[in-house]
C-alpha cells in the first residue's frame, strides 16, 4: 500500500472496452476456442466500485532475479542458454499516462522453444538453467524492464503445421480489476507472426502491430544484450469531474 | 495538434494459453525456488474479519467437461463490504484480508478453490446496496480475452432481490447461472461456458 500513498486516487469508470480490437471469443482458426467461447451477448455494466478498485502489489514482494530470467532458474555461476535480451517499456493507460505500480508477470518457452511444462511435448530439450517466469513492478513513470533469452518459435497441435512465433507472454494488473489483461508479445521482423492462428484471432492488422516490439538499437548493450521495446496500454478512466458521487465518496 | 484526444488504443488481449501456469503460479507447476509463494494462495489470515468460506466449483466447456487447465482470479470487498484498494474511498478495509485470491484449477478434477470471506454489501453506482458477490475473471488456454462474471450467494435471498445487477438480466432464468449454492462453510460454483446452463458473463 506504501508505494501508491502519495498518488490521487483514481475513482472514475474505466472507458468502455473497445472489443473490435480484442480477438472475438469465437475464432474456428484457433481450433480450442470453438467449445470455449460463450454464445450469448455479454451482460454490458458500467463500472461499480467492484470494477473500479483492484488490488495493490508492492515492491517488497519481488526478489532480487525476478527481472532477471537469465539467472533467476539458474545454478550459482551458470546461466540461460541463448540470444541475450532486454525487454523494457512504459505502461499506459488510454489516455496516454504512465500507471505507476502495474504488476506484470512474464512466462516463456526457452531459447528451443521448449517450455517447463508436465504438458508439453516438443522435442528440443529444456535447458536446466531456464525456468521460464519472471516479474518486475512499474515506477513512478509507468516503466519496467528485464532481462531474458530470446524464446525459440514452437510447433503446437492445432493444424497439421502450425508454429507459433517467438513470443513472451505477459500478464498485466493495473490500479482496477477491470483492467486485468493478458497478452503475447512479437518481435519486430519476424515472418512467422503472419503465418500464427492465435495472432490472426485479432481482426484489426493495427491491432496486431501494437503487439510486436521493436528491436531498440539505441538501447542494446554492446558486448551483451539487445533490447528490445514494447509498450502496454491499459483502459483509461473517465475524469470524475460531473459523475453522479458513489455513495460515501 | 492541441486539439487532439490523444487517445490510445488498449493493448490487445491474447489468450493465456496452456502454460499459464508457468508464469501466474510457477510453484504449483514444479517451478520451485524462482518466487517464494505463488501470488494470491493466502487471501486472509488468522485475524481476518468475517465468516470464513471455500468457494469451490469447475468450469465446462461446450461439451460439459471440466477444463483442467484454466486459471481463476476472484476480487471481493472484505466482510463490511470496503475493497483493500487505494480506489476505495469509503474507509480502510480490513488490512487482514487481500480481497484478492487467484487459483489454478486441480490438473486431474480442474476444481478450482479460494478460502476466503463472505464479502459485505457494496454500494451500486447510485448508492443502492448490491447483494454481497465475489467479481470472477477467468482465463484459460481456448479463450482470447479473458471472461468476467459475479458470483452471488443463495443464501442471500432478500439482498439478491434487490440486486441492481442481477435485475439488468433480461431473461430471468438465467440469473441461478450467478447463484451458488451452500451451507454457509462451503459455496459451490460452477462455470459454464456454452449451453443451456451458460453463465452470464459481463462486459465490465
Ligand atoms: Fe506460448
Amino acid at each position: 500500500m506504501s508505494d501508491m500513498s502519495n498518488r490521487k486516487p483514481e475513482t472514475g469508470a474505466f472507458f468502455p472496452r473497445d472489443r473490435s480490437w480484442h480477438p472475438p471469443a469465437y475464432t474456428p482458426g484457433y481450433k480450442t476456442s470453438v467449445l470455449r467461447s460463450p454464445q450469448k451477448a455479454l451482460l454490458s455494466l458500467d463500472g461499480t466500485l467492484s470494477e473500479i478498485t483492484g488490488p495493490v502489489f508492492g515492491h517488497s514482494i519481488l526478489g532480487e532475479l525476478d527481472n532477471d530470467l537469465i539467472h533467476n532458474f539458474a545454478r550459482a555461476g551458470e546461466s540461460a542458454i541463448g540470444e541475450r535480451i532486454i525487454v523494457h517499456g512504459r505502461v499506459l493507460d488510454e489516455r496516454a499516462r504512465p500507471v505507476p505500480g502495474a504488476l506484470l508477470e512474464f512466462w516463456q518457452a526457452n531459447a528451443g522453444g521448449r517450455y517447463r511444462h508436465k504438458k508439453e511435448s516438443y522435442l528440443a530439450p529444456l535447458d536446466p538453467n531456464f525456468g521460464g517466469c519472471g516479474r518486475a513492478i512499474t515506477g513512478e513513470d509507468g516503466t519496467y524492464a528485464f532481462r531474458t533469452v530470446k524464446p525459440g518459435p514452437y510447433p503446437w497441435p492445432n493444424g497439421v503445421n502450425d508454429w507459433r512465433p517467438a513470443h513472451i507472454h505477459f500478464s498485466v494488473f493495473g490500479h482496477g480489476f477491470a483492467q486485468r489483461l493478458i497478452t503475447q508479445m512479437y518481435f519486430e521482423g519476424d515472418p512467422m507472426i503472419w503465418k500464427c492462428p492465435i495472432i490472426a484471432t485479432i481482426p484489426d492488422r493495427a491491432a496486431i502491430e501494437q503487439l510486436i516490439a521493436p528491436l531498440d538499437w539505441g538501447n542494446t548493450i554492446p558486448m551483451d544484450a539487445r533490447a528490445y521495446k514494447f509498450d502496454i496500454v491499459l483502459r483509461g478512466r473517465r475524469s470524475t469531474l460531473f459523475e453522479n458521487r458513489l455513495e460515501g465518496n | 495538434m492541441v486539439q487532439s484526444l490523444d487517445t490510445l488504443k488498449e493493448t490487445p488481449s491474447q489468450t493465456a494459453g496452456p502454460y499459464v501456469h508457468i508464469g501466474l503460479t510457477p510453484n504449483f507447476c514444479d517451478i520451485a525456488g524462482v518466487y517464494q509463494n505463488d501470488l494470491g494462495t493466502a487471501m486472509v489470515n488468522d485475524n481476518t474479519l468475517g465468516q470464513r468460506i471455500t468457494v469451490t466449483g469447475q468450469v465446462f466447456d461446450g461439451t460439459g467437461t471440466p477444463m483442467k487447465d484454466v486459471l481463476i482470479e476472484i476480487w471481493q470487498a472484505d466482510a463490511a463490504g470496503l475493497y483493500n484498494s487505494p480506489s476505495e474511498m469509503r474507509g480502510s478495509a480490513d488490512p487482514n484480508f487481500t480481497g484478492w485470491g487467484r487459483s489454478a484449477a486441480d490438473g486431474t478434477t480442474g476444481d478450482y478453490r479460494f478460502e476466503t470471506i463472505k464479502p459485505g454489501r457494496v454500494p451500486f453506482r447510485d448508492g443502492r446496496k448490491m447483494a454481497p458477490h465475489i467479481s470472477f475473471w477467468i482465463v484459460a488456454r481456448g479463450i482470447n480475452l479473458g471472461l468476467n462474471t459475479r458470483m452471488y450467494f443463495a443464501d442471500e435471498t432478500a439482498a439478491n432481490a434487490e440486486d441492481p445487477v442481477l435485475a439488468r438480466i433480461e431473461h430471468r432464468i438465467r440469473v441461478p447461472t450467478l447463484i451458488a449454492e451452500g451451507d454457509g462453510k462451503t459455496y459451490r460454483f460452477d462455470i459454464h461456458l456454452q449451453g443451456e446452463k451458460e453463465t452470464v458473463f459481463f462486459d465490465i
